[in-house]
């Protein structure tokens, strides 16, 4: 028995598919295998999806944020455009969502990835792995140092490009919030021509992935910044949910 | 007017290359975060619970197994707690984080977790649910994470009670969710699409 304790784990929004790609998105050709054609079955969160894995700060080293050195010999440092990526995780009432996970990783600045599937002639850097990671601080924020990826071909179309785009798995309090996305940069003229970034029907959710140019943020003499805010699912907060006493 | 929200981020495929941010270790990025990739090892000698395991792959609308696929599994402890801050039940085992995360396998695309039973878990109801682990599964080609569930064939009295298992329509579906017992490994296969598609769960 907990008695005259308000719950803290309502279930969250139901997820809103309007602002998400659909499963079947044909002009990205992988999908139209890959993508479930039944009906899924709608649960309300119990336990199972309104709880999830923690991550401490211990776990992180000092340059695990920091794709410019965490991959680069000693003196040495990755090449291209130095780019810091900052924002806030925030959940849909705003607020922010503090101590939790971020993973980014991202092809170098010719657009080569550093993995054995990626054939692309395109050099790897030595000195960039393209793989970075923080926990958001108490405010939500975040923040990343990387150099611009690249622009790169992919099989798909004859002849279709990927925008300059960084990768983003983020975790929330509860399973239920997962998410991997990927952010793209402001201006990039290849975005309205992705059949990937296309798959997002709702021209605003698309918008909302497109990081936006700061200059206030820009380090003089040294790297520009991006701002890109990164928004989960939010959750009921209730005293009336259906639940018995003590659990 | 209705009340309006901030909206979701929308999601976007993980990509052919999530193992460069995820499981670095397995991308071949060498000595990246120490050399061991998150959730790989979920088990110590202190971990209380029957040790299981889990395995499978992932198959595509032919049939293929998918080689660049992740999975992402969360479960209760053996006392049917989770290691969570939104826990409040109790104190869940600290010598297990309940998480797990694997690649399929590059060559045949097998996945393994090497995990525990996990306990019971009530219903918001109050009812308990019977012993399950929920899985997230990524990869290129799949734009939103799809989300099912593992239940075993071998708690069949608390499979036939759970709430979830209960309110599935096509009870036909619901040998897509149990996963097989062979030894101390179960295998759980998760089709994407077909006859045999798996439940997945809008959670």
């Amino acid at each position: 028995m907990i008695p005259n304790r308000p719950p803290v784990g309502g279930a969250y929004y139901p997820r809103d598919l309007l602002v998400h790609p659909p499963a079947y998105a044909p002009t990205y050709k992988t999908s139209i295998l890959r993508s479930p054609q039944k009906a899924r079955i709608g649960i309300d969160g119990s336990l199972s999806e309104t709880t999830g894995p923690v991550f401490g700060h211990n776990i992180l080293g000092e340059l695990d944020n920091d794709m410019v050195l965490n991959y680069a010999a000693p003196g040495e440092s990755a090449i291209g455009e130095r780019t810091i990526v900052y924002g806030r995780v925030m959940d849909q009432d705003g607020r922010p969502v503090p101590n939790v996970l971020v993973e980014a990783w991202q092809a170098n600045a010719g657009g080569r990835y550093r993995h054995k599937k990626d054939g692309y002639f395109a050099p790897l850097d030595p000195n960039f792995g393209g793989c970075g990671r923080t926990i958001t601080r108490e405010d939500g924020s975040y923040e990343f140092r990387t150099v611009r990826p690249g622009a790169y071909p992919w099989p798909n179309g004859v002849n279709d490009w990927r925008p300059a785009h960084i990768h983003f798995s983020v975790f929330g309090d509860g399973f239920a919030q997962r998410l991997i996305t990927q952010m793209y940069f402001e201006g990039d003229p290849l975005i309205p021509l992705c059949p990937i970034a296309q798959t997002i029907p709702d021209k605003d959710a698309l918008d909302r992935l497109i990081a936006r140019y700061d200059p206030a943020r820009t380090i003089p003499m040294d790297a520009r910044a991006y701002h890109f805010d990164i928004v989960l699912r939010g959750r009921r907060a209730t005293f009336f949910e259906n639940r018995k006493e003590g659990l | 007017m209705p009340v309006t929200r901030l909206k979701e981020t929308a999601s976007q495929t993980a990509g052919p290359y999530v193992h460069i941010g995820c499981v670095p270790s397995f991308a071949g990025l060498k000595g990246m975060y120490g050399g061991q990739d998150l959730g790989a090892v979920m088990l110590t000698e202190a971990t209380q619970g029957e040790r299981i395991a889990i395995e499978g792959c992932v198959y595509d609308g032919i049939g293929v197994p998918l080689t660049d696929a992740m999975l992402e599994i969360w479960q209760a402890d053996a006392q049917g707690l989770y290691n969570a801050r939104n826990e409040t039940r109790g104190t869940a085992d600290p010598s297990f984080t309940g998480w797990g995360r694997q690649p399929t396998a590059a060559d045949g695309g097998l996945f393994r977790f090497e995990t525990i039973r996990p306990g019971r878990v009530p219903w918001p109801d109050g009812r308990l649910q019977a012993p399950h682990i929920t899985v997230w599964v990524v990869a290129r080609g799949i734009n939103l994470g799809l989300a099912t569930r593992i239940y075993f064939e071998d708690e069949a009295e608390a499979n036939a009670t759970d709430p979830v298992l209960s309110r599935i329509e096509h009870k036909a579906r619901i040998p897509t969710l149990i996963a097989k017992r062979s030894g101390d490994t179960y295998r759980f296969d998760i089709h994407l699409q077909g006859p045999h598609e798996t439940i997945f769960f809008d959670i």
